[in-house]
């Protein structure tokens, strides 16, 4: 391990809220309006981080330790994510099962924060936000799979290395099919439309906004934070496999950075051009998800 | 070592005249499991198998026990659950006292520790079916302990059928290898193997639905549900944490007589690759439609019944993965499989013991089992809901916990397996990733249900108002199976170097073989537990600093916002039923779950019900059909029995006379 293997996790830390920014002033800039500042989510953060707290007579300090072991969660799973060529801090065989694993805890405590509140709102979005992600699970893990044997390797810093023109003229459709089923996943873990609306809190089909309601102060800081990397995890991943690689591994990260970014924009085209889905054509689209990375296993079957 | 146990025992059975023996009862075998774990350990740390022979004058009978490898994996969690077990019974049962003798359910308690030991020492075929029968026999009695009220009756009686014609399966199965060996022994039948090829296959049939019974496959696993939430809540730990694990170990046994010890090295005699495969089907189908009706259980301990069935569906997947690596001569899937597999056994003895005895805590506490009844416990019973969660999150197969580590040595073998096969092998462990995720996001829907909805938010009835923490006997066996499950968690490479001995004994690889496929599973396990080990280092930071940043700040109570409205009541939760309601509904042709609605109506509506009833639907369109003809075929010879002595006495003589002349023609 040298001290290059950082790079990706420091990114990872310093970057991520930029994201949403990015997305914000991509939907700002189709809807004609000017929209918020690109940093404005570090100033949320710095806000929210100098407040005080209020807390309901239901809650119990479960309520007060789900943000913290989802923040925890999600900084261990950012150190398994490799940026370009550069390898994740922690790699080994498998480490993708810590990751989904790490994504699965931050889930459960989530949910169960959002339970302790006993409202029902809460509840709404606690048993959505499970069911959807019961259906992307194996949608993810087919993905997963699919890599592991396009490219032989069980380590989501091998697995994920950008890949040259020629492995996309060798193993196109393949390759086409995952990023389209992995954009899914990312969609639908995020909260983005078509599956949820991170607009505003309140509306009935909230799934993720909804959950964390009742946090606020220094406990939303760390849900924000902790949805910011999240995304940047998704993101990473998903421009590992798109971008095509060069000999200059400097050169292939700040591609990689600028893949994220026009990510980023994408997502907020998408999120311009469409609505939300109902919710229930949501499960069709996660279990599509599923049924194209099966595709992509299938092809690689072969 | 094993006498001593039995000695034991034995105490137990002196002192089923005594009235106020809990301590005894319990105290007895909690000094058998200690004595008793002492040799396991030792066989597990490499030492030299122990037997102990006695003549039987039973024919074919031979009390022949030993301790091996497997059978020690198998004892060192039987025994440590049953002591557990039986202490927090000494406290479970103290209400009971006042209204009946306890001296049964503690007579009957050791009889079944005795019984499943039994199970895991015999060597002989009759000592091994006769330990079977006292297991089943004395755990019947323990489901019936509440025997006044209907459904525990039924509950009972269930479980007696099931458990028997599954032991008319092992009889066949036995009698199938007597035969064609000439001997009792089960060394010698691991020994000789057969080596026809139908069968080995019929066999393995026997013993998957023999074994599968006890161990609860679906669709064999219909009186799971029925028995475990009838049973006291202690026993329900014990027979879903260890009892239908005898079924998994039966299985492995009867693996090693079917010519197992040529496949490992050899390409002769492999087992066909549908073994594997069958046993991933009903892995995955186990797996699959026994989180769903957990999930649409209202009742807490039905819902763990389930999730059994659930996580034997996992063991099973570990098993087919390994019985491929047999077929296809990959000591990697042999060990990662058959590993991943002995090691859910133990990790599910010990999250699925702590949860049932949680699921006990709740009713001592509130006296009702309701999921929809219950609510804001974790207030009231902090203690259990600890616990509790820790169960929960380890079930889910999370980490830093146990249940991952077992679950990632089944899913590390089917993906090392997956990229390097082709073919079908390759498809059958790609279908397990898949099936195996999608257990687990469900998994971890059923978990968040049943902690979210009993343990938080606000009381949902009046049962929780007088609700209470249970005293230390009941609360410390939850809290040392609550430490069992974090330690295997951050102690997982050391817990999977255990398996070594195991495995090498079972399998028959090369111990060198078996050691270095076990360290590639090893290996990424301990840069999990650094990872583990860095997120609870995280965690504290993160918890000094949040303190940090409050310290001095305006913190308030409030009620929980509801859009500014400001009188909320309990009533308005979200319910478990409402929880699992869009999961449920999308899988209802698999659930064939039934809804009576009665919708509110007119413009100041006063009544509206919905009612929600998931019946097991193999036990519905299976079972019910299929006895109902027999019933009506045998109905047919019923004028054989009409109370008559005389004519009874009739039948023994022709019978007597008939054997005569048969045995002397």
């Amino acid at each position: 391990m040298n001290a290059l293997a950082c790079i990706p996790l420091l990114l990872a830390l310093v970057l991520s809220p930029l994201l949403f920014g990015v997305i914000n002033r991509t939907k700002a800039f189709l809807a004609g309006r000017r929209g918020q500042p690109l940093l404005q989510i570090y100033f949320d953060l710095w806000k929210l981080l100098r407040k005080g707290a209020v807390y309901s007579r239901t809650t119990t300090w479960l309520f007060r330790a789900g943000p913290m072991v989802g923040l925890a969660a999600a900084l261990i799973a950012a150190t398994l994510v490799p940026l370009g060529n550069f390898p994740a801090l922690i790699a080994f065989p498998a480490d993708f099962l810590l990751f989904a694993g790490l994504l699965g805890l931050m889930r459960f405590f989530t949910v169960v924060a959002a339970l302790d509140t006993g409202s029902s709102f809460e509840g709404m979005g606690a048993s959505r936000e499970v069911f959807f992600s019961a259906l992307t699970e194996p949608a993810l893990f087919v993905v997963l799979a699919t890599l592991a044997r396009q490219t032989g390797q069980l380590s989501l810093s091998t697995m994920f290395e950008p890949v040259s023109g020629a492995d996309w003229l060798r193993a196109g459709p393949v390759l086409a099919l995952v990023v389209i089923a992995l954009m899914i996943v990312l969609l639908a873990e995020n909260a983005r439309i078509p599956v949820d609306d991170p607009n505003t809190h309140l509306e009935l089909t909230m799934i993720h906004e909804v959950m964390v309601l009742d946090h606020g102060g220094p406990d939303f800081a760390f849900i924000l934070y902790s949805a910011a990397l999240k995304l940047w995890l998704f993101a990473a991943l998903v421009a590992g496999i798109v971008l095509p690689a060069t000999d200059n591994a400097w050169l292939n990260l700040l591609l990689a950075l600028g893949g994220m970014f026009g990510l980023a924009v994408v997502i907020g085209v998408i999120e311009s051009v469409m609505a939300r889905l109902r919710l229930l054509v949501v499960p069709q689209l996660l279990v599509g998800a599923g049924a194209v990375a099966t595709v992509a296993l299938i092809l690689t079957l072969r | 070592m094993a006498i001593l146990l039995a000695g034991a025992m034995a105490v137990l059975l002196v002192s089923r005249s005594d009235r106020n023996f809990s301590w005894l009862g319990a105290g007895s075998v909690v000094i058998a499991a200690v004595l008793g774990c002492i040799p396991a350990i030792r066989v597990l740390l490499g030492g030299a198998t122990e037997q102990l022979h006695f003549p039987w004058p039973v024919p074919f009978g031979e009390f022949f026990i030993e301790l091996d490898p497997l059978s020690a994996w198998f004892l060192l969690p039987t025994l440590l659950l049953s002591a557990l077990s039986a202490i927090y019974g000494v406290g479970y049962l103290r209400s009971w006292q006042e209204k009946r003798s306890l001296g049964p359910v503690w007579f009957f308690y050791g009889l079944l520790v005795l019984g499943m030991v039994l199970v895991l020492l015999a060597r002989n075929a009759v000592l091994f079916l006769v330990a079977w029968e006292l297991m089943a026999l004395a755990s019947f009695f323990l489901v019936t302990f509440e025997h006044e009220r209907e459904s525990v009756r039924e509950a009972g009686w269930i479980y007696f059928v099931a458990t028997h014609l599954g032991t008319a399966f092992l009889l066949a199965f036995f009698l199938l290898l007597a035969r064609e060996t000439g001997s009792m022994d089960f060394n010698v039948w691991a020994e000789k193997g057969i080596h026809t090829q139908g069968l080995a296959g019929i066999l393995f049939l026997l013993a998957v639905v023999g074994f599968g019974t006890k161990a609860g496959f679906m669709p064999l696993h219909v009186w799971l549900p029925e028995a475990h939430p009838a049973a006291p809540s202690h026993v329900s730990a014990l027979m879903s944490g260890v009892m239908i694990k005898t079924g998994i170990y039966g299985l492995l046994r009867a693996f090693t007589f079917l010519g197992m010890p040529a496949y490992a090295e050899a390409t002769v005699g492999r087992p066909p690759l549908w073994w594997g495969w069958g046993l991933i089907g009903i892995g995955l189908t186990s797996g699959v439609l026994g989180v769903l009706f957990a999930l649409a259980q209202h009742d807490l301990k039905r819902l763990l019944a389930y999730h059994s069935v659930e996580n034997i569906g996992i063991i099973a997947l570990g098993l087919g993965v390994g019985l491929l690596g047999m077929s296809t001569g990959s000591s990697m899937l042999i060990v990662l499989g058959f590993g991943g597999a002995l090691l859910h056994v133990v990790n599910h003895a010990l999250f699925k013991g702590l949860l049932f005895l949680g699921a006990g805590a709740v009713l001592h506490g509130t006296g009702t089992l309701e999921i929809d009844h219950l609510g804001g416990l974790l207030k009231r019973m902090p203690w259990t809901a600890a616990t509790f969660l820790i169960g929960a999150v380890a079930i889910s197969g999370l980490p830093p916990l146990n249940g991952f580590v077992s679950e990632f040595l089944i899913f590390l073998g089917a993906f090392k397996g997956g990229t390097s096969t082709t073919g079908a092998i390759a498809a059958s462990l790609l279908v397990l990733i898949a099936g195996l995720a999608l257990i687990g996001g469900l998994a971890v829907a059923c978990f968040t249900k049943a902690f979210g909805i009993i343990f938080l938010g606000e009381p949902r009835s009046e049962h929780v108002s007088h609700a209470h923490e249970v005293d230390w006997t009941m609360r410390l066996p939850m809290l040392a199976l609550a430490v069992g499950c974090v330690l295997i968690g951050l102690l997982a490479p050391v817990a999977v170097g255990s398996l070594q001995a195991v495995l090498a004994n079972f399998t028959h690889l090369q111990p060198a073989l078996v050691s270095e496929n076990l360290a590639t599973a090893a290996s990424p396990l301990t840069f999990v537990v650094i990872g583990s080990g860095a997120f609870l280092l995280l965690l504290s930071a993160l918890i000094v600093l949040r303190r940090g940043l409050l310290a001095g700040r305006r913190v308030e109570q409030s009620t929980t916002w509801g859009c500014g409205y400001a009188q909320p009541t309990p009533r308005m939760q979200y319910t478990a039923s409402s929880f699992a309601q869009p999961l449920m509904d999308l899988f209802r042709p698999l659930l064939g779950t039934k809804k009576t609605v009665e919708p509110p109506r007119g413009f100041f509506p006063a009544e509206a019900a919905l009612k929600t009833v998931t019946l097991d639907i193999s036990r519905e369109e299976m079972y019910r059909p299929m006895f109902r003809r027999v019933n009506e075929w045998l109905s047919q010879v019923r004028w054989l029995q009409h109370g008559k002595v005389q004519l009874y006495v009739l039948y023994i003589a022709v019978t007597l006379i008939v054997l005569l002349v048969w045995t002397f023609r």
